[in-house]
């Protein structure tokens, strides 16, 4: 005998849709082919809702909400691509680009960086506040990788894989608002902390801020699409 | 019809917006079918023309100079178009505002400087405290990312300009495309 299902409708971009109950607004887009840009969240991990990137608007509430953390009910309707929120959206990744320094032209992730495709999917063609040029460390320290923090936009996909997959839990973060900082242990170098060298936090990085030094001045793909087939190798046994 | 009278500058970048420029290879003429370039590091024009339809910047702002040139670039052009990333996002030029104006040049001039130490101070325009994009001193019409935007871009963004057409940037290119 199967279990009884909760199922909950509700509307999306005015396509009527249903989900499981506790499914997040972001699980149900996604599967009934609705698109949300997302930075912080990646399949496999779970969602923190730092990057604000996936906020949506529900009817009845002036609010937005984050769609990776919001979990549906019953009757809710959800707009995603209304103009206000491409207008946040865009005001979002103009922010990130301002706070560290993203030169797109000289980074190891040209051409495979989640925030520089996004820049361009959501037709930003120039930042409109003024950039804050912060002196930031690169710490090569590791023998495999390397950390540069200006190309680090917190989104902790790093401190999540390190410590809910990989279970070692090296990175985390320092600090707060704008002088937070990822850090190795207690602010160890990164080649002198407990890391397993796995390189699950290079894979899942989705800009220049983590990345392999065997791969500098060429091409540098990322690969984080192992997650969710280790998560399902790891339930099935 | 008369054509458009397009000017092309050159400020702190590497001159690869306008080597892609140049790459547009036969299609210039096409081009060419639509404009004049009545200034250009390219022609021979000393002084910036009064009156300018088409202004492509290549470059960030990065001393005095450069500052005084886009205000009158500014001035003198109907539609501005900001060439590639230096003159949008400051890109390679803007590296050294972690650092500042004043250890490059001790950099540059003294360190690595084995005869004549001494930083320059005449003839030379002063450096500013930072480089910025060009849209931080004048209004700018146009975006083209890209470093250097390509060939294909210049090519299809300026016949939209020449012609009329619709233009839309992000369907071309990007930051560091």
């Amino acid at each position: 005998m199967s279990a009884i299902v909760d199922v909950k409708t509700l509307v999306i971009d005015g396509k009527e849709v249903s989900a499981r109950a506790g499914q997040t607004i972001l699980e149900v887009a996604r599967e009934n082919g609705i698109e949300i840009p997302t930075l912080c969240h990646l399949d496999g991990l779970g969602d923190v809702g730092a990057c604000r990137l996936c906020v949506v608007e529900v009817k009845g509430n002036n609010k937005l909400f984050p769609a990776c953390v919001t979990s549906v009910f019953e009757g809710m309707e959800v707009s995603t691509q209304s103009e206000r929120l491409q207008k946040h959206r865009r005001t979002i990744l103009e922010l990130l680009f301002t706070e560290r320094n993203h030169i797109c032209s000289v980074c190891v992730s040209n051409g495979h960086c989640e925030l520089q495709s996004l820049a361009q999917s959501q037709g930003l063609t120039h930042v409109r506040l003024p950039y804050r040029n912060p002196d930031l460390p690169v710490d090569a320290s590791h023998e495999r990788f390397t950390v540069d923090h200006n190309r680090c936009i917190l989104c902790t996909r790093c401190v999540r894989v390190c410590a809910e997959v990989e279970g070692a839990h090296v990175w985390d973060v320092m600090g707060r608002g704008i002088d937070s900082m990822v850090i190795s242990d207690l602010n160890d170098p990164w080649g002198e902390s407990s890391c397993t060298r796995c390189g699950k936090c290079v894979q899942v990085c989705p800009t220049g801020a983590l990345f392999d030094k065997s791969k500098v001045g060429s091409s540098h793909p990322k690969y984080p699409d192992f997650l969710p087939y280790l998560n399902m190798m790891r339930e099935a046994k | 019809m008369s054509k458009l009278k397009l000017a092309t500058v050159w400020l702190d970048g590497c001159s690869g917006c306008h080597m892609s420029f140049l790459d547009m290879d036969e299609r210039l003429l096409e081009l060419a079918e639509h404009v004049d370039v009545v200034y250009s590091p390219i022609v021979d024009t000393k002084e910036y023309p009064d009156e300018v339809d088409i202004a492509l910047v290549e470059g960030a702002v990065a001393s005095v100079d450069d500052e005084k040139k886009i205000k009158k670039i500014r001035a003198h052009s109907k539609l501005l178009v900001a060439m590639g990333d230096c003159a949008i996002t400051g890109n390679v030029p803007s590296m050294r505002n972690p650092i500042g104006p004043g250890p490059i040049l001790e950099r540059a001039y003294i360190e690595n400087a084995s005869a004549q130490q001494q930083i320059p101070c005449v003839v030379v325009p002063q450096l500013l405290k930072i480089v910025r994009p060009i849209h931080e001193f004048v209004k700018v019409d146009v975006y083209l990312p890209g470093c250097p935007p390509s060939a294909d871009t210049f090519h299809a963004a300026l016949m939209a300009l020449v012609t009329g057409q619709p233009l839309d940037v992000p369907a071309l290119t990007r930051f560091g495309a």
